[in-house]
């Protein structure tokens, strides 16, 4: 300990400029959670084996021949990226919280928007890994190619969704005890249209449906994306504020 | 803001209710720039309601609060880039570096010259030759320390501790004391709440009871044998419920 180092140095004074310090903060909050879940890879590992579970027991419950497979495949694909999203969601929040590092986030003299893309690029990361990991695995085991640009382009959008709507709602429900149990029964619900956009707009690139089938899925994906994220926006302030 | 102000910390008849419950009722409370505040008050007296109030982590219901000038939670961003806050959580993050963590936190606030006022502070706060270490690997009393780094970083005017002793051993809450020494030296203002007295009369320069929701009673340093802070603290409890 060295009592006599100064507390003050008048280069350190912040400088506030609203766009820079909104995507400085932003970038801070994503390289900070990559870099912990690089070392600690607790929200990753998760996510994998609940994945990897989910898809090994559907293979199993299910037994179905290739066709009837190919029909379900958009829907057990689902089924399990939103199931493994949800626990990465839960875990990411509660790793602000639990050690009041949320409070850290809201102390700084910034737009907490910021912080809340943030938190949601890095969740959208994490949950397009788990999807990256599980998409050849299920290729494997359920014998489908599943590598189609229409596709990619259905988890891309439908992992924003789902994340742009779960982040604000996991903000809201690690306030509570119940966290858990709490974020799924209020994501659900709400994610719903999302799950099923895209559900229906894999299933029409796995059956090489016309576009004109699919095309209404992904533009009620676009349009969730847009609309959830201009309301975390506006909102977000209000969920972390007591 | 008024710039000619010299009263630090100004809140006037300040209301807090969670639902039915009212925790603060009308209190007021002045800190003039360089006083160290030690906030006394038993458990559930609204200690660490009004810290946070302060902190602009949580709305007043009614009442004005004024920080440097800066009125909450209007000109909360401001107010927060002139403030420090350490609770009894570290708010740092246990999978990044002490260093790292600094880092994190300079770049929300948005600091130039990082790289030297990181380490000046790791400097500070006596863990330079621990900055490459996880801080999950950090004692409870070396996190408190980086807690307080983590708050003066940014070289607040401000700085609110929040029962900072809790769960130290005497030689931590030693070394944290001289670290609150070297704050208070440099004319910073301090608040700080407390449940030990003889800590809080070794530190502060003017001593407040905070009981049902009201300042009950304000003494200066000068104005008391620091051997009478007890009497005079059950005597304001006494007072109060009467």
């Amino acid at each position: 300990m060295k009592p006599e180092t100064a507390i003050v140095t008048s280069e350190t004074r912040p400088t506030p400029r609203p766009l820079s310090s909104f995507l400085r903060a932003m970038g801070a909050v994503i390289w900070k959670d990559l870099v912990a879940e690089l070392r600690s890879r607790e929200l990753l590992s998760a996510m994998l084996v609940f994945a990897l579970l989910v898809i090994i027991i559907f293979n199993f419950a299910l037994e179905l021949d290739p066709k009837t497979r190919a029909g379900v495949t958009a829907g057990v694909l689902w089924v399990t990226f939103i199931f493994a999203g949800t626990l990465g969601l839960n875990r990411s929040m509660a790793i602000e919280k639990d050690r009041g590092c949320m409070d850290g986030l809201l102390l700084a003299p910034i737009d907490r928007s910021a912080i809340y893309f943030g938190k949601a690029i890095g969740n959208l990361i994490f949950m397009l890994i788990v999807e990256i990991i599980v998409l050849p695995l299920y290729s494997l085991l359920y014998n489908i190619n599943l590598f189609k640009p229409g596709l990619m382009l259905v988890i891309l959008l439908g992992s924003i969704g789902y994340i742009v709507v779960g982040t604000l709602l996991a903000t809201m429900a690690v306030q509570a005890r119940t966290r858990d149990i709490l974020l799924p029964i209020l994501l659900f619900p709400v994610a719903l249209p999302v799950l099923m956009a895209s559900v229906k707009a894999s299933n029409g690139f796995l059956q090489a449906l016309p576009m004109a089938e699919i095309q209404p899925w992904l533009n009620l994906l676009i349009v969730y994306d847009i609309i959830f994220t201009a309301v975390a926006f506006m909102v977000f302030d209000f969920v972390v504020e007591e | 803001m008024d710039s000619s102000v010299q009263t630090v910390i100004h809140v006037r008849r300040l209301i807090k209710r969670f639902g039915l419950k009212t925790v603060l009722r009308g209190l007021d409370f002045q800190v003039s720039q360089g006083e160290f505040v030690a906030l006394l008050g038993p458990n559930g007296a609204g200690k660490t309601t009004f810290l946070r109030i302060l902190a602009s982590l949580s709305r007043p219901s009614i009442g004005e609060v004024r920080i440097a000038g800066y009125q909450l939670p209007n000109q909360a961003a401001a107010v927060r880039r002139r403030l420090g806050v350490v609770s009894h959580l570290p708010l740092l993050y246990g999978d990044l570096t002490a260093e790292e963590n600094l880092r994190f936190y300079g770049r929300m606030y948005g600091l130039d010259n990082l790289d030297h006022r990181v380490i000046e502070v790791l400097d500070l706060v006596g863990l330079l030759a621990r900055r490459r270490d996880l801080v999950r690997t950090f004692s409870r009393g070396m996190q408190q320390r980086l807690a307080i780094g983590r708050a003066v970083l940014h070289d607040p005017e401000v700085i609110l501790f929040d029962e900072p002793h809790t769960g130290l051993d005497q030689d931590a809450c030693a070394m944290l004391d001289r670290v609150l020494r070297e704050v208070a030296a440099r004319g910073r203002t301090v608040v700080m709440t407390s449940h030990d007295l003889a800590r809080a009369a070794d530190l502060a320069s003017r001593f407040d009871v905070l009981s049902r929701g009201v300042i009950a009673a304000s003494v200066q340093r000068a104005e008391i044998n620091p051997n009478d802070l007890l009497a005079f603290y059950r005597q304001s409890l006494q007072e109060i419920k009467q």
